[in-house]
This record gives C-alpha cells, structure tokens and sequence, in this order.
C-alpha cells in the first residue's frame, strides 16, 4: 500500500463539508437508519463500514436524494439540502458512483465520461440541433478538459472510444471514477470502489482516491468491505450497525473498539472465541 | 475505425463525416439528390418524396424511443396533428406554407409534451400501451370535430412557394428533401452534444443519469416534444404531399410501421432511421413489382394486401430475432470489411 | 332513470365482460409464466375462430370434433410462436418481445386475409338460442352461454393455479429463471406450456366471440381492450382478468348504450388513461420493486 499519511493542512480546522444529522429512514416497519449523525471534513477521506444490512447504502441514498429521511438533516457546505431533488445535488458538486457497475452500457467511454459533466454545461436545444456556436465550442472545451485531467490521470486513453460493455470489470470500475470526476464534485461518495478487484487492481485504486484527493482537492466519502483499504487510506471510520452509529473515529482508534468487533464477528465473548481457535492450532500442532 | 485516419484537432474528431472517402462519398450523394429529379418519372419522384417524409418521422421516432428508451405507438397521431393544422391553417387562414409547417410541428410538439407528461409515473410497456390510448384519443378527436372535418377530412390547395404552387412531385421534392436532410442533420448533431448524451443516459440507466444531474421529467417531456416536432412538420408535409386528410389518414398500423421502420433500420442511430424508412416504404413497391412479374395476372393482385401485411410482420420478427441492431449493424458490418480489406476482421 | 333497462344493460355488460375476462386470461398466462405482453392475443382468438369455421363449415365437421380441433391447432400455434419467435428472445428488452408479438399479428391477420379473404363470415350455430331472461331483463343467449363458459374456464385455471404443482413452477418461472432452473424447473417445457395453454384458451374465447358477433380479419381489434382488462386488472393476476374484464364490459355496455356505439372503445381508452395514471400496476397486480 502507497504511504498515506494525511495532508494535515487540508484535513485540519475547516467546517464540514458534509454532515448528516440524526438520520431516521424507516421502510415501512424496517427502521434502515436510526439516528444516523456525523460529519466530513473538508480533503478528508472518510469511510463508513458495518456488517451487511447494516444501512451503509441506505445512507448513500439518502445523501445522493433518493430516499427522503423521515427525520434529520443532511447538509452540504453548510446548506440543508435533505429535500432538494438528486439531480440538483449534482450541480452542487455532490457526485456518487454505485455498487454495481451504474455505466451506460450504449455509449462509449468518452461519452460516459462526457456526460458526467452534463449539469455544468449549458447548450439548449437549439444550439445542440445547429451544432455551430456554443454547442460546438463547448464540445471541444470538454473534450481537451476530459481528455487532458481525467483520461490521462486514470491512465484509460486507450480504451476512450471502446464500448463500456466491452472493458473488463476494473476497467469500468476506474470509467465510472473518471465519471464522477468529471462531474468536478466537492465531495466523491463511493459505494465499494473495490469489491471485486484483485490485489492489483485495488493498489490502482487506492492510489487514485488518494491522488483525487490530493491533486484535485476532493472530499473521499466511501462504504468499504476491504478492511485494508479503510485502514491504509482514511482519516475517520464511521461504523454502522442496524442502522445506527456505533462507533466514530481515527482508524486504528475504531479497529479496536469492542463494540466494533461485535458487531462483525457476532455477540459472544472474542476472548474465548481467540483462545478456542489457538488452542486448537496448538492441539494441531501436538 | 478506419485505418489511416488520424485526427489532429478534438473538433476534428467529433465531426460527422470524418475521412476523405466519406466526404467524397457525401458529395457524390449530393450531386445524385441533385440529379435525381431531372432524371426520375413522376412515379419514382412520387417514392423519392414519401421515403424522405418517412425518414422525417422515423427519425423523430429514433429520438424518442431508439435514444431516449421511450417506446412509443403515437407517431401516426402526431403526425396527424401536424397534418390537421397545416390543413386547417391552409384552408382557412392562407397563411404562407413555411409558417402553416412549423404551426404543425408547434401543434404536434404540444400534443407530445401531453403525452409524455405521465412518462415519469408510467414507464415502459405501460407507456406504450399509453401512448395507443393517445392515439384512439387523437383519432377520435379527428373524426368527431366540426373544425377537422369530421369522418370525411379535409382537402387543402397546393403550397404556394415564392408564388409558385407546389402541385408536382417534381416541385414538391425540391422542398421535402431539404426539410427532411435538415431534420436528419440537426438529429445527428443532438447526439453530439450534451442533450443527446442525457437521451441516451435516460434510456440505459435512468437513476444513473438522475445522479448526474440531469432532470428526468425535463429531458423525458424535451425528447417527447422534439420527436412529435419532427412528426408533426412530417405530418404537415404529408398533407401537402397528399393534398387530402381524413382521420384514416394517420391510424394505429402507420405508428407501427414507424416503429418498425427503426427496429428494421435499427434503433439508437441516426443512419437506422434512414435505412429503415426507406427499406419500409420500398418493400411494398418491391412486392408491386414482383407481382407484377407473376404469371398469375390480374387474379393474384387480390392477394397484394394481405401479402403485404404477411412480409410486414415477417420482416419485424426476422429482425428483431435474427438481426436486432437493424441495417446499420449490416452496414456497419459491411464497411468494416472494407476497411480492413485485405486484412481480414 | 329506467333501472330496468340499466339493469339489463349491466346484466350484458357483465356478461359480455366474462367474455373478455377469458380473453385476457389467455394474456395473463403468458405473461405470468414468461413476462411477455402478447399484443397478438385478439390474433389469436381469431385464428381459433377460424380453425373453427374451417373444421365445422369447410369440411363438415360435427360440432365438438371442430371445437376440439380448433383448440388443439391453435394450441399447436402456441407452441410453435415460442418456439421460434419468443424464445430466441430471451434476455432481450422487453420492448423487443413486444414487437415480435406485434409482427407476429400482423402475420396472422395477413395469412387469415390470404386463406379465408377478409370478408366477414358466420360461424355455424351450435350455442343454444332460447332467450335467457333474468327477471324482466333479456340476455342475450350466445352472450349467455358464452360467458358461462368462459366463467368456468376461469374457475378451472383459478383452481389451478393455486394447487397444482405445475401453478407453482409457472410462477417461479416468471419471477426468476435462473433460480428455477437451478430448482429442477424445465423452464423451457414451463414456457412452451404456457403459450399452448394460453393459446388454447384464446381459441375457445374466439369461437364464442365468433359465434356472437361474425368472424373476420379485424376481429383481432377485440385484443385491445383486453389489453385494457389487464391493465384494469393486473398484467399478471387471474383475479384480475377476471374482475377487469367485468368492469370493462360494463364500461363498454353502459357507454354504447347511453352514450353511442362509436363511444365505446373511447370510454375503454379513458378508462385505461386513468387506470394509468392513479395505479399503474392495475388493481391486483405486483408492482415490482426498483433496488437502488
């Protein structure tokens, strides 16, 4: 894993760029989230974990405006925006990838890419039918901006043109990161950037949340399973379980949290459970 | 992708015609749509004027349900819409012909946006059966209204044109193959833009799309109103084509064959809604023609119609079973060959 | 207000609604089993109505050997429209399916046209003609009859559905294939006895219809306001078709007769638009779930 010591000038004193506060989604009688409440600083990589069934993608959606909580507030650069509709989050610089592979299988990468940008830019109907002005102009200004920061940043120019139902799996993955990026988001909520990548492809990817955060001064908010990954690359864990907030903190200060491990491994006492398992390597052994 | 063609400019790459093969191409195309006319009889400048009106409106079509996802079985309604209001405008109004189509594309765009108002609640299938309901509304409408003329229609005078009647296919042509190339060329350059991309991103993923920023409902109701725009000027030329229209003229089957004409073409592409016009409206000809041939004579005629509608449906299940992507798949096949010849693919 | 004449208006209504019911029982089977919409189901019918006409006034057949034959030709029709045109399909967007059925009408009515001509034909009578009287009302016997039929018919698959093991299998089909599959499901047979019953079912609603109102090459328009029954209903419940074709029958009697014959499909297409718009999924069908 690349060295990950946090830039602490960006990290340090500045208002959260993100905050959810006392979030409840019930679906019918299944409470998702209870109470849900934390903050994200600015330039911070942060991670939200928990077992699953544990209200981590449910809070995803709430944030990106698919659910409505039934109570709390979820606010952006200090603005509530827990009613504003998801497609209006985007312009804020609110951007999101998903769990399993959300690409448009009918376009290419470039126009996957392309259309990330879509609430910034601003041709209408009409200039798009004529294609002389604005439309055309505006066309190659995205094309050398997309082609020049995104492309070349996550090493996919050679696959720009192909189609994204063609590319292998973290080939898409790392297209619907250059998505979201063109979307020149604040904040980036990513929804298991990793699963299903080997080792290999998951160093790519740590390396480029690290590099989007440094170089492009983005917020990382990202739902995790690979624990090496949350450990290596965040600078605060946020724990769920049932839907609740069970633990909040640095890294290591979460790891070790007994609510924590609890929760993953099961109500029981850990000790024993350890102490079961290396007596038995040792009976083995014997 | 065609080898030895490097681009050395963005702009360059996002231009349609992009090699020298395909703009010498285009320009042969030109000089023969050009030509054509002088050299044709009046029964192919008949044909030549009904494959441009119906590349119009499948092309509107593509953009609803071919980019867009939304499917569709309205097209002959607002082409009749269209159509009605050119009538109306023409024969009570004499307002000028250029004025009277754009009146008709308004007229249709409006009934499209009406549509496609419950496009967010109502999706797919439902949609389309919707969109049938609209249709038995719209035809209704036409047979029940004193100002259309009831069951009976309307018949309008030719279009006038800098003082010229427009009452030959010969003077008619000079005016629907522009119109439509035009509508054809602002369709492509949709989907080089942002809009278009927005199309496409509603009819793959929709929530997608909804993360990106982009409205749903808006995109939904502009992809409706354009694609009933281009109907509705279709429909307006047809009513100066066929200088008669009753509420016959546009029926459920003509929705169907548009919708035919882009799965057969191929749906999502701009040279699918051209080839699929065309072929559609040759195919029938083509049967004409074979008859004809036939040592049966006069007897076998009788059996034209229904044969027709036999091959009609043939033609939509072999496709869609054996070749969904259309012609232009076939096509595009076709062009790989040669530019990777001798090489093979 | 004549309540009697209402009365009976309701009375054919519903009766005639049965008809419909049966109809679009026929589409729910292939929709419950294999999530296709069957826009050829009017098609269908007719060809039933056909094979009748063939079997009963062609060749002279006694009455229940042509019914008997009907039903199993078009049944053999069923299966074989699976097998080339649907099941090729498979995995495809369901606007493809839909067109394949739309192709697959515009093949039936153009054969029908090619063999028989378009002109409208009379079956040959085998319903009993005495008048039916319920009170002071009059209903009409073919009506009658037919519905009686029909309302059995619906019983019997009602039935089923609900006990049998095969019911089950169909409707796991339905909602996932694979998983089926893995259960020891033959999700092809699944399919192919799907579109045969359905297709059978569809013959017997076209004879009746035949015998009530004439055959001809554009009895297929009957499918649309099926197609309306089962959006009233629920695309894929029994219970559905069974209660929208009722209300659509009514629908239909009560603004023919109130309003005028050419107001009838209009009323059924208003009806459809509201049924739209307030609850899309019909009044017993499942609404599917989106997951984020």
């Amino acid at each position: 894993m690349p060295d990950t010591t946090p830039n602490s000038d960006v990290v340090a004193l500045s208002s959260p760029v993100l905050q959810v506060d006392a979030l409840t989604l019930a679906f019918g009688g299944v409470r998702a989230l209870s109470g849900v409440g934390f903050e994200v600083k600015p330039g911070s990589i942060t991670a939200v974990i928990g077992p699953n069934g544990a209200g981590k993608t449910s809070l995803f959606n709430t944030i990106s405006g698919f659910y409505r909580p039934a109570s709390g507030r979820v606010l952006f650069e200090g603005h509530d925006i827990t009613t504003l509709p998801a497609p209006k989050r985007a312009r804020l610089g609110l951007a999101r990838s998903f769990q399993n592979i959300a690409l448009f299988r009918g376009m290419t990468v470039l126009d996957n890419i392309k259309l990330g940008r879509h609430s910034h830019l601003k041709a209408n109907v009409f200039d798009a039918l004529l294609y002389l002005g604005r439309a055309r102009r505006e066309e190659a200004e995205l094309r050398r901006d997309v082609e020049e920061r995104i492309i070349d940043f996550l090493e996919i120019d050679h696959i720009r043109h192909a189609p994204v139902s063609a590319l292998p799996y973290g080939l898409q993955k790392r297209v619907e990161m250059a998505r979201a990026l063109a979307m020149q988001p604040r904040v980036l909520m990513l929804d298991e950037p990793v699963a299903g990548m080997n080792r290999e492809e998951t160093e790519d990817m740590a390396r480029f949340i690290l590099d989007v955060r440094d170089e492009w001064g983005v917020t990382v908010l990202m739902v995790e399973h690979d624990m090496g990954m949350v450990m290596d690359l965040s600078d605060h864990v946020v724990v769920l379980n049932f839907g609740q907030v069970i633990a909040q903190g640095a890294p290591k200060q979460v790891q070790a949290d007994p609510e924590v491990i609890r929760a993953y491994l099961g109500a029981g006492d850990v000790g024993a459970l350890r102490q079961r398992l290396r007596g038995g390597a040792v009976a083995e052994a014997a | 992708m065609r080898i030895g063609t490097l681009k050395q400019s963005y702009i360059a790459d996002a231009a349609l015609f992009d090699s020298h093969t395909q703009k010498t191409w285009l320009g042969v195309g030109t000089a023969l749509l050009l030509l054509f006319p002088f050299m044709a009889s009046d029964y192919w400048l008949y044909l030549a004027c009904l494959v441009a009106i119906n590349v119009a409106s499948a092309t509107g079509l593509n953009i609803l349900t071919g980019y867009t996802g939304l499917v569709s079985l309205g097209q002959a309604a607002f082409m009749g819409l269209g159509a009605y209001t050119v009538a109306i405008m023409q024969t009570r109004l004499g307002t000028p012909f250029l004025l009277n189509l754009v009146a008709g594309g308004i007229v249709a765009m409006l009934g499209g946006l009406v549509v496609g108002i419950p496009s967010l609640r109502v999706k797919g299938l439902y949609l389309a059966i919707a969109t049938i309901a609209a249709s038995f509304i719209t035809h209704f409408l036409f047979a029940n209204l004193k100002l259309t003329g009831g069951t009976s229609g309307l018949s309008l005078p030719p279009a006038q044109l800098f003082g010229l009647a427009l009452d030959t296919s010969f003077r008619l042509y000079w005016v629907i193959v522009p119109v439509t190339l035009l509508m054809v060329l602002g369709a492509a350059n949709l989907f080089r833009t942002r809009i278009g991309r927005a199309f496409i991103a509603i009819r793959d993923r929709d929530i997608s799309a909804e993360v990106l920023g982009i409205p749903l409902l808006r995109y939904k109701l502009l992809s409706f109103g354009l694609s009933s725009f281009y109907a509705g000027v279709a429909g307006g030329l047809w009513a100066y084509f066929f200088r008669v229209v009753t509420p016959e003229s546009f029926p459920l089957l003509m929705s169907i064959f548009f919708l035919a004409a882009i799965i057969v073409g191929g749906m999502g592409t701009i040279l699918g809604g051209i080839l699929g016009a065309f072929f559609m409206t040759m195919v029938p000809e083509l049967l004409k023609l074979v008859f004809d041939l036939l040592p049966g004579g006069t007897e076998m005629t009788v059996f034209l119609s229904p044969v027709r509608t036999v091959v009609f449906g043939l033609l939509i299940v072999g496709f869609l079973v054996f070749e969904p992507h259309g012609l232009a798949e076939v096509w595009r096949r076709i062009r790989r060959f040669f530019h990777l010849w001798p090489f093979r693919s | 207000m004549d309540w009697a004449y209402l009365f009976e208006i309701a009375l054919n209504g519903v009766a005639s609604g049965g008809l419909y019911a049966l109809a679009a029982l026929a589409f729910v089977l292939v929709y419950k089993a294999t999530r296709v919409v069957n826009i050829a189901i009017g098609e269908m019918l007719m060809i039933g109505a056909y094979l009748f006409f063939a079997f009963a006034a062609s060749f002279s057949l006694p009455i229940w050997l042509a019914v008997l034959g009907a039903v199993l030709g078009t049944g053999l029709l069923g299966a074989v429209v699976e097998r080339t045109m649907i099941r090729p399909l498979l995995g495809e967007p369901p606007i493809s399916v839909f067109m394949v059925t739309v192709g697959l009408a515009s093949i039936l009515v153009g054969l029908v046209e090619i063999v028989w001509t378009a002109d409208q034909r009379r079956l040959p009578e085998f319903l009993p003609k005495t008048p039916v009287m319920i009170g002071d009302a009059f209903l009409a016997p073919k009506v009658a009859y037919g519905s009686l039929v029909a309302l059995v018919l619906i019983v019997l698959v009602l039935l089923v559905f609900r006990f049998w093991r095969g019911g089950v299998a169909l409707r796991a089909t339905a909602s996932d294939q694979a998983a089926a599959y893995s259960m020891g499901i033959n999700v092809p047979r699944v399919f192919s006895l799907a579109w045969v019953a359905s297709a059978m079912i569809a013959a017997v609603a076209g004879i009746i219809v035949g015998s009530i109102g004439g055959i001809s090459s554009s009895m297929g328009v009957f499918g649309l306001s099926v197609l309306v029954v089962v959006i009233v209903g629920g695309l894929d419940s029994v219970l559905g078709a069974l209660v929208g074709g009722v209300f659509i029958g009514l629908v239909e009697a009560l603004a023919g007769s109130y309003l005028g014959g050419e107001y009838k499909l209009l009323a059924t297409f208003v009806v459809l638009v509201g049924v739209l718009m307030i609850r899309p999924y019909g009044l017993f069908g499942t609404h599917e779930i989106e997951r984020l």
